[in-house]
């Protein structure tokens, strides 16, 4: 039996609907995560593409206020928790970060599973909230008391589903973390990963330290909406900004789980498609762990308008700022691998371009709102929309699907059309602009968020963002059905179409089971030392 | 061709991994309770006269025993893992079932306290409860919600003391291979160290 094993790739090993299910698999798992994962974010945009929709024109365009509500918190709940929040690590961190250490599976192979289920057990309750009771919550995916204890709309349903996905979230971390300390191939030192295992890394303590805090604050919502006790709730002695102290400390560190990975992600294509090693190496490990250690100290910037004492805000608005420094160091460091690179301007690498103009406007636009004169301004209107959508889509949203690009002939052997991949991508990226930069100028002009409705001398730049949700919306699928395509009859990808030097390329595409077909043979003079190539 | 095996596999036995899983997942409990934690201080610092007055409505008593039962059970489990590193399986087994008696008649007192309270209408919801005032209210509130977390996680603890003790009976736990009882015993000593803190923050308030 296994004189045979290492010619086949890991699909052909096992077949059938349980091989999968039962799989102990990093790959296998990673993949089904894709497809879980692809599935929702799927579902995710149509609501986002209803509630453009709703907004083209002021008034009642197709939906009511409840369910205008509705459609947003439910497309919030699915994009952060079953998209964002899991996509990267969960998918190309559970089939990549043990073929780049140079090993076969991750720690705990089982848990690895477990997670899975967990993910899939927590989606279902999320979407359950559609037809049982009151329908979704329409609370926003930030469940703020006192609202979310009061409305009769599914939020217990809801929160329960955020607590389970926590889990899910919490074990993959855990994993990650083992895998990295105690699997990496003999004689790759911690300086000598790849920077997507140090991205990794460094998520996976956010995960690990940050997850439960909400988790129990959650079950604390369903306790005051099922007894009644006055946690959150003021008519009944409670506190409200406990509430939102409580979730930021763990929902803050979570824009970093969902933010580090992309920067991973970019850190290895830029290198491979720049064919040249990456500026600054120790600098962008550090700046990642740097991130996630200020990360937990900066939550109280969402609380600016909401009662806090000016001293606190002042120093949570300092603490911002830091933010900044390590994230343009890493900006600095991918731009400075650029130059006097011998650059092959692949898809994966238009992402990652895109990702770095995109997230600068989104990490710019983010030092405005933490800044306390400014966000007294903006908060609550479409600029922090905008912003926020600047950094997760236009940041880990590119990144994500560049990585998609990047690894889809390592993961299926195939290739995709190339140039039906740019022309996807141009739809993509002038539709994601197009959506997203009118909503920081109707943010500066005064419109707030999460309404159906606004005042007539908004619709113009309205107007535009809509057209834009269809762009992108056209984009995408070009994207996607380019991707099923090449899957289907793409040619024959070869175990190193772009030139890379990390561990992954020296395997076969697909990769064995096992991971490796001959020993993997660490590169000399660091992971990104092109010259030895 | 057979297939390649790596030194570094996943799927070797790597009892310095296991222990490191075990001791994150730790954490994570420590700021599942952190969070409880923080609740219990705001409330507490603005209710303090409250909390005081509702406290002395717990038995310190039972509260004293439970908490001399379950040190001297976190004893047992550390005698036990030093008993099978020795090779002495027999007193491993016998000082882990001490350690699950001790588990049970701490769930037992602790289902005598909350009867207790039942019985007298203090639980959310009920009679006594709704009159109480605000700061009491979350007093018992955070009490049933911090101890019944906490029971729950004797219960854990109990299953997975439980299983611990089949595998070693199958002698798939040996002196050896011994991380699967020592993860056993660092999962009852951290549910052994929370009920340290819960001890006087609910039954010792002056």
């Amino acid at each position: 039996m296994s004189a045979i094993t290492s010619e086949l790739n890991f699909f052909q090993v096992k077949k059938g609907i349980f091989s999968w299910l039962f799989t102990l698999d990093h790959k296998r798992i990673g993949l089904m995560y894709l497809y879980a994962i692809l599935s929702f974010f799927l579902i995710g945009v149509v609501l986002g593409l209803l509630m453009r929709l709703e907004l083209i024109a002021p008034g009642e365009t197709i939906m009511k206020p409840k369910t205008y509500n509705q459609v947003f918190t439910l497309h919030g709940v699915i994009m952060i928790f079953l998209f964002i929040i899991p996509s990267i690590p969960a998918i190309f961190g559970n089939f990549f970060l043990p073929i780049m250490l140079g090993t076969d599976d991750v720690a705990f192979p089982k848990l690895n599973l477990l997670s899975w289920y967990l993910y899939v057990g927590g989606a279902i309750f999320a979407l359950m909230t559609l037809v049982v009771g009151d329908g979704p919550a329409d609370t926003g995916w930030t469940f703020y008391a006192p609202y979310s204890v009061q409305t009769g709309t599914n939020v217990t349903l809801a929160v329960l589903a955020a607590f389970i996905l926590g889990f899910s979230s919490i074990l993959t971390g855990l994993n990650f973390i083992v895998t990295i300390h105690r699997l990496r191939a003999p004689g790759m030192g911690w300086f000598e990963m790849p920077l997507f295992s140090w991205a990794l890394y460094a998520t996976s303590w956010i995960q690990l330290l940050a997850t439960p805090v909400v988790g129990i604050t959650l079950l604390m919502v369903i306790a005051e909406r099922v007894f009644g006790v006055g946690l959150f709730d003021p008519s009944i002695g409670g506190d409200p900004i406990l509430y939102q102290h409580l979730f930021w400390i763990y929902s803050h560190p979570a824009v970093y789980i969902m933010a580090l990975p992309a920067m991973g992600i970019i850190s290895e294509m830029i290198p491979t498609f720049a064919n040249r090693t990456i500026f600054g190496y120790k600098a962008i490990a550090y700046s990642g762990m740097a991130i996630a250690f200020v990360g937990y100290f900066v939550w109280g910037h969402h609380m600016f308008t909401s009662g806090m004492s000016g001293s606190a805000r002042i120093v949570f608005s300092i603490m911002t700022f830091l933010v900044a420094i390590p994230t343009a160091i890493k900006v600095f460091n991918w731009v400075a691998t650029l130059y006097k690179g011998s650059i092959d301007l692949q898809p994966p690498l238009l992402y990652a371009l895109a990702f770095i103009f995109q997230f600068l406007i989104g990490g710019l636009t983010g030092l405005v709102v933490g800044a306390l004169a400014a966000d007294v301004h903006l908060h609550d209107t479409y600029f922090v929309v905008g912003h926020f959508h600047y950094v997760m889509f236009g940041g880990t949203g590119f990144a994500f699907f560049g990585a998609l690009h990047y690894w889809f002939p390592k993961i299926w052997g195939k290739m995709y059309n190339i140039k039906r991949a740019k022309i996807a991508f141009s739809f993509f990226f002038v539709g994601f602009n197009m959506l997203y930069f009118p909503m920081l100028i109707l943010g500066l002009m005064g419109m707030p968020r999460r309404y159906y409705d606004y005042l007539p001398e908004f619709t113009n730049l309205n107007v535009i963002s809509t057209v834009g949700s269809w762009v992108l919306a056209i984009g995408l699928i070009m994207m996607l059905w380019n991707l099923i395509q090449g899957w289907r009859n793409g040619t024959k990808a070869g175990r190193n179409p772009w030139g890379g030097i990390t561990l992954e390329w020296q395997t076969k595409s697909p990769p064995p089971l096992e991971n490796f077909d001959k020993m993997p043979v660490l590169n000399e003079g660091g992971p990104y030392n092109f010259k030895t190539k | 061709m057979t297939h390649l095996v790596l030194p570094n596999s996943g799927h070797n036995r790597d009892p310095e991994a296991n222990k490191m899983g075990m001791w994150l997942f730790l954490f994570t409990e420590i700021l599942l309770f952190g969070g409880l934690f923080i609740v219990y201080f705001v409330y507490r610092s603005i209710n303090s006269d409250a909390f005081l007055h509702a406290s002395y409505q717990l038995n310190v008593t039972i509260g004293t025993i439970n908490t001399i039962i379950l040190i001297t059970s976190s004893m047992t489990v550390a005698m036990s893992i030093t008993a099978l590193q020795k090779g002495n399986l027999k007193l491993s087994l016998i000082l882990l079932w001490i350690t699950q008696i001790f588990a049970l008649a701490f769930l037992v007192n602790k289902y005598f306290e909350w009867g207790a309270k039942i019985d007298h209408g203090i639980f959310p919801g009920m009679a006594h409860y709704a009159e109480m005032a605000s700061g009491e209210k979350l007093y018992f509130f955070l009490y049933f919600f911090m101890t019944g977390l906490h029971a729950v996680h004797i219960i854990i603890g109990g299953i997975f003391i439980a299983v611990v003790m089949k595998k070693m009976k199958e002698g798939k736990v040996t002196s050896e291979r011994i991380s699967l009882l020592e993860n056993s015993g660092l999962y009852w000593h951290l549910v052994d160290l929370i009920w340290i803190y819960l001890f006087p923050l609910f039954y010792l308030i002056h």
